[in-house]
């Protein structure tokens, strides 16, 4: 039965974070904040980020997407809050690495967000599992004064093409 | 002749296969349509035997080149019944040769406050380039509202284009809602108000008999790939007159006649547009697919489609929680379906239809403005082509049946 490889991308924890995303919604104060697009699906994701002692103290995210994007940038919220900026980006790559195959090792960094790695076996659906991350790339990088509170950096950029 | 529809699937080697382990259902034929043997054969014969450049040369080769390359062309008009060779200028495909009439025949013809006219089912290669045209020339672009069902709505187009209107274009058929749009009675609209009809031609000239005389288009276009024919091959038809005022967008190479040194001069139509070399195999490619087409006969094919959405349509309309885009009356429809279930992503639809060997597009078709008008953000969609069978679509309907019991189980 074919769909049973299915099971390899949908695991129960996927399908969960998917139906009940942690941190959706919107922040009341923003240091960071981007739009990200997938012109490939039409999917778009919001990033808000709040940051106080140079800690992500705060995350949200909005938008659109398939239950892929959408897990994603659930366990991507729960993984990064609390982090540096740097270790944020220290886990973007790891999580980049681990959804190409290119390394195999331990994804714990990762918290819930290491069991994508079954995107590996389904090449089409890298850019929707990434763009949480690549969000969130964008976002920190967006402003070098990343600890100035209220500071909004608005804009959209799109990711890939069809 | 004597090929017939019954046995033209042998002719496509690549539908031989399993993918994921299943055998492939190609239904993404809107986005591009498998090559025949004999296709596949033109091209290697050409660069085997005959590659030269056209029009250049008097050696046998290029004599050879040229002869395959014209010969192409003259399939060409006779395919869409243009009145000369001379209107039918080989492009990369549908987007440039609309950019071309909208970048190079647009500015000549459209002035501030003038009105260009499109409809909200166009495909982004029908959309942006007027839409740049109206920001460069100060005019506006206006749209024709879509009946419910997803059919263009003539009253409204009655009411959109006037006196200002200088050129509409429109999809001769959508490549999402499976609607065929009424070309000609657009075009004696348009030309009543002194206007010009240009005609996004890609997902109806494959499908269907096609007469750009009869439906008195200004300028036609559509791409080879979608028709059996390679890549990066595609159309620019135009009414010799129109295309006489049409400036070259590439000078240089083959469309030269003299060149002195301050002044130049170039061939006539059509390689006055074909600046460079051209896709030389692309266009004898092509005048082998058309070949392989008019051996089935275009109307066969129409019918062949026909048949299959009328087979379809039924069968996914009593699928719980599947809605499909455009009218629902198979009578009405071209072989394109679009289509969702329930609240699942099109992107996870078309995963799991993957896995069942069920190749389908999921996405927003290059139609954003239409996906906006549905309401939606993205759809998956079915296309189905000449070499598609019924069993093709029982797979398509079982795929959908176990990708909707897998992401109910799954909680979805």
């Amino acid at each position: 039965m074919a769909l049973s490889k299915l099971d390899n991308l949908y695991r129960q924890v996927i399908l969960d974070h998917s139906q009940h995303p942690h941190h959706h919604g919107h922040l009341d104060t923003v240091d960071h904040e981007i739009e990200l697009r997938n012109p490939t699906c039409g999917d778009a994701l919001q990033l808000e980020i709040a940051l106080e002692d140079n800690r992500i103290s705060q995350i949200a995210f909005s938008g659109e997407g398939c239950t892929i994007s959408q897990a994603s940038a659930s366990m991507m919220t729960d993984a990064v809050l609390h982090k540096t900026p740097a270790e944020a980006e220290v886990m973007i790559e790891r999580f980049s690495d681990m959804v190409i195959g290119d390394r195999d090792e331990d994804w714990t960094i990762l918290e819930d967000a290491a069991i994508l790695q079954g995107v590996q076996q389904f090449p089409a659906r890298i850019k929707c599992a990434t763009l949480a991350w690549k969000a969130l790339h964008k976002a920190l990088n967006s402003d070098t004064n990343t600890a100035t509170t209220g500071q909004i950096v608005n804009h959209a950029e799109t990711e890939g093409t069809d | 002749m004597g090929k017939s529809l019954n046995t033209s699937r042998q002719d496509f080697p690549i539908l031989e296969q399993l993918v994921n382990d299943e055998p492939l259902v190609y239904l993404d034929n809107a986005a591009t349509t498998q090559k025949p043997q004999v296709v596949i054969d033109q091209l290697v014969n050409y660069y085997q035997h005959d590659n030269a450049n056209v029009h250049r040369g008097v050696h046998t080769l290029a004599e050879r080149a040229t002869a395959q390359y014209e010969a192409a062309r003259v399939k060409v008009q006779q395919f869409i019944n243009a009145a000369s060779s001379a209107e039918i200028v080989f492009t990369k495909g549908t987007t440039q040769s609309l950019n071309w009439i909208a970048g190079s025949f647009g500015p000549t013809v459209v002035q501030a406050g003038d009105e260009i006219v499109i409809s909200y089912m166009e495909h982004h290669s029908n959309l942006v380039p007027w839409q740049q045209l109206a920001k460069k020339t100060g005019a506006k672009l206006r749209y024709i509202d879509l009946l419910t069902d997803g059919q263009l709505d003539l009253d409204a187009a009655k009411q959109v284009i006037g006196p200002r209107t200088k050129i509409v274009s429109l999809a001769h058929a959508s490549n999402v809602l499976g609607v065929v749009n009424p070309v000609k009675t657009i075009a004696a609209l348009v030309h009543a108000q002194g206007g010009y009809m240009v005609v996004d031609g890609a997902q109806a000239v494959p499908h269907m008999p096609v007469d750009v005389q009869a439906l008195d288009a200004d300028f036609y276009a559509f791409s080879g790939h979608k028709m059996l024919g390679p890549t990066g091959i595609g159309i620019l038809y135009g009414k010799q007159a129109l295309l006489e005022q049409l400036p070259p967008v590439e000078y240089g190479g083959e469309m030269i006649d003299f060149v002195g040194l301050q002044e130049s001069t170039f061939k006539e139509l059509p390689w006055r547009l074909e600046g460079g070399t051209p896709n030389i195999a692309g266009a004898i490619g092509l005048g082998a697919a058309i070949d392989y087409l008019n051996q089935i006969g275009m109307t066969n094919i129409q019918a062949h489609e026909q048949a299959l959405v009328a087979e379809a349509l039924p069968a996914l309309q009593a699928v719980e929680g599947l809605t499909i885009y455009g009218p629902q009356e198979a009578s009405q429809r071209t072989g394109v379906i679009a289509f969702n279930l329930d609240n699942l992503h099109p992107h996870d639809l078309a995963t799991a239809l993957d896995m069942e060997g069920v190749a389908v597009r999921a996405g927003h078709h290059c139609a954003q403005p239409l996906m906006q008008w549905l309401n939606v953000a993205a759809t998956a969609r079915a296309s189905f082509y000449l070499y598609n069978t019924s069993e093709d679509v029982q797979a398509l309907v079982a795929a959908i049946q176990a990708a909707k019991e897998f992401f109910q189980n799954g909680t979805l």
